[in-house]
């Protein structure tokens, strides 16, 4: 064409070379909008709630496993006072029928003044506990190398020794199963509503995009712009507002984890501390926890402009 | 240079008794029949409101009519698919009245769209837009955001995003309306050297004066929502 000629083009590249402005990624949907900066902060409390909730989840099972396992790896035999027989001799009796067992690590009976001592926190300290019928306890460590014949023990306890009694834990490991299920299947169903709820959010704030944007988007389809193309500048939009959203929520959850790992050390020499941490450990992050927050913020951006990418779509659709 | 296929009988844009309402009311654009041929130049004239830039709009599909057919391209235009129409549209450039330029886009970028959404890398058309730019004297406007630029110069940079692609066809609506009239000749200058490197030109304005300066023009003449066609 004769209007390019070549003056010109030395006398504007030379120009270009001087000016490094040139954007050649520079978003086609205007980047900061009070709309945007709205989704954002909705993005980053989804986010933060979804990462709370599954941070909580993991540590919770985590724990419930840590009980189940060390409530596994014992056995309590427990000896009833009954009339006519010596509970002292029943005990060491019990205790030599147990170290014999294959299968037990060790013994460790607990002793008449330990036993009592176990009744202070529900009757209080002080009282003469020795007209009451306080039964032995001895606990059974089991060798996780060899398995117990619980059956055979039990067997054998009830021929020698009447009044005896083997608890396995088993009723304690089913609860704590149930628990620990219960306890992910509440962070399943929350962070389900968590994205229900984010992606109606991130739906209405698309179509808000997409009517706010109405213009840009005629002007892209006039210069000759796919609907591809105007889909994907709303997806590229969208997914860097899910971003900046996922970031902020993640990095509040992340901090919420570690100051609630620094307070639970500062309390742990407190009876309340001990609770919380049986309950829920120390708190400390493990690699899944990061993991988890990580994969839920990325996902959450994904999320986010997979569903712009859908509703614009549909929108351009329905303006066709 | 435009790749018109100027073979015997091709139309760019063809119109047979094309019709237009909106909902229930009256027909706003009635039996429009005409063609826009290869390397044409036109005026598309008539008083404000009689319907010049829905003409164009129904050019650019963005409109469908109630009635009559409109090819485009040697294509029947009211039965493409998407993507059609997305290739269809490529081959024309369109200047708006109200110029349509993305405020957030630096001069150069919004001359640079259509390359752009073309999926071009701006290596390969920088130079080419600057050159452009330069030549409708944007050169050191080019960094500026379109609401700091004058009329006259939103309506030469407009006219630079519809030439950056060099379309078969140039629809420009009111080109001129919004500068003063040196400028205008100057634009006019810009479209009929266009015109004579291949691009057919429809130019709706209601400015005689303009029109008197370019006397091999076709005039079509809209006017009681009927075109009037002067060769």
């Amino acid at each position: 064409m004769s209007i390019f000629t070549g003056a010109w083009r030395e006398r504007s590249e030379r120009r270009l070379e001087a000016r490094r402005d040139i954007r050649p990624d520079m978003a086609l949907v205007p980047a900061s909008s009070i709309a945007g900066r709205a989704l954002v902060t909705v993005i980053a409390i989804m986010t933060f709630l979804a990462s709370i909730t599954a941070g909580a989840a993991i540590l919770i099972a985590e724990a419930s496993h840590g009980w189940q396992d060390q409530v596994a790896r014992e056995m309590t035999i427990q000896i009833r006072p009954t009339v006519g027989r010596d509970i002292e001799a029943d005990a060491g009796k019990a205790v030599a029928i147990a170290q014999k067992m294959r299968g037990v690590a060790s013994v460790r009976p607990y002793t008449k003044s330990q036993s009592e001592a176990l009744l202070q926190p529900w009757l209080g300290a002080g009282l003469d506990l020795s007209e009451l019928p306080v039964p032995r306890l001895i606990v059974i460590a089991l060798d996780p190398a060899e398995r117990l014949d619980v059956g055979a023990l039990r067997r054998t306890l009830a021929e020698s020794i009447p009044g005896s009694s083997i608890d396995d834990h088993r009723l304690w490991l089913e609860r704590l199963a149930i628990m620990a299920r219960t306890v992910v299947l509440i962070a399943a169903v929350i962070f389900a509503l968590v994205l229900t709820a984010m992606i109606l959010a991130v739906a209405f704030a698309t179509r808000g995009a997409m009517a706010g944007n109405r213009e840009i988007i005629e002007i892209l389809h006039f210069v000759g712009a796919a609907d591809d193309f105007i889909s994907r500048q709303f997806q590229r939009h969208f997914f860097r507002l899910g971003l900046r959203g996922g970031a902020i929520g993640g990095g509040l959850a992340l901090a919420a984890f570690i100051a609630a790992a620094a307070l639970s050390s500062w309390w742990r020499a407190t009876p309340g501390g001990d609770q919380v941490e049986v309950m829920f450990g120390d708190f400390s992050l493990g690699l899944n926890v990061y993991a988890a927050i990580l994969l839920i913020a990325a996902g959450i951006a994904l999320v986010t402009a997979f569903v712009s990418r859908v509703i614009v779509f549909r929108h351009l659709r329905d303006l066709n | 240079m435009p790749a018109v296929v100027a073979r015997e009988g091709f139309r760019l844009v063809r119109f047979e008794n094309v019709g237009l309402r909106y909902g229930m009311g009256a027909e706003i654009l009635k039996d429009i029949t005409f063609a826009i041929e290869p390397q044409s130049f036109q005026f598309l004239t008539g008083p404000s409101g009689a319907g010049k830039t829905t003409l164009l709009r129904l050019i650019l599909l963005s409109l469908r009519p109630t009635r009559g057919l409109i090819s485009l391209f040697g294509r029947d235009a009211l039965s493409l698919d998407k993507a059609t129409i997305t290739d269809l549209r490529r081959r024309i450039g369109v200047v708006f009245q109200d110029f349509r330029l993305l405020d957030h886009l630096t001069t150069y970028e919004n001359v640079a769209l259509p390359l752009r959404v073309r999926g071009k890398e701006e290596a390969s058309y920088r130079a080419e837009v600057t050159e452009l730019l330069g030549w409708v004297g944007l050169g050191e406007r080019m960094h500026i955001l379109p609401p700091v630029l004058s009329g006259g110069e939103k309506q030469r940079a407009v006219i630079a995003r519809a030439l950056i692609v060099r379309p078969e066809l140039l629809l420009a609506d009111e080109p001129t309306g919004n500068v003063d009239p040196s400028l205008a000749r100057r634009l006019l200058r810009l479209f009929t050297e266009l015109h004579k490197s291949g691009t057919s030109v429809v130019i709706a304005t209601h400015d005689l004066g303009l029109m008197d300066q370019f006397d091999g023009a076709r005039r079509l003449v809209l006017g009681d929502g009927r075109l009037h066609i002067f060769d």
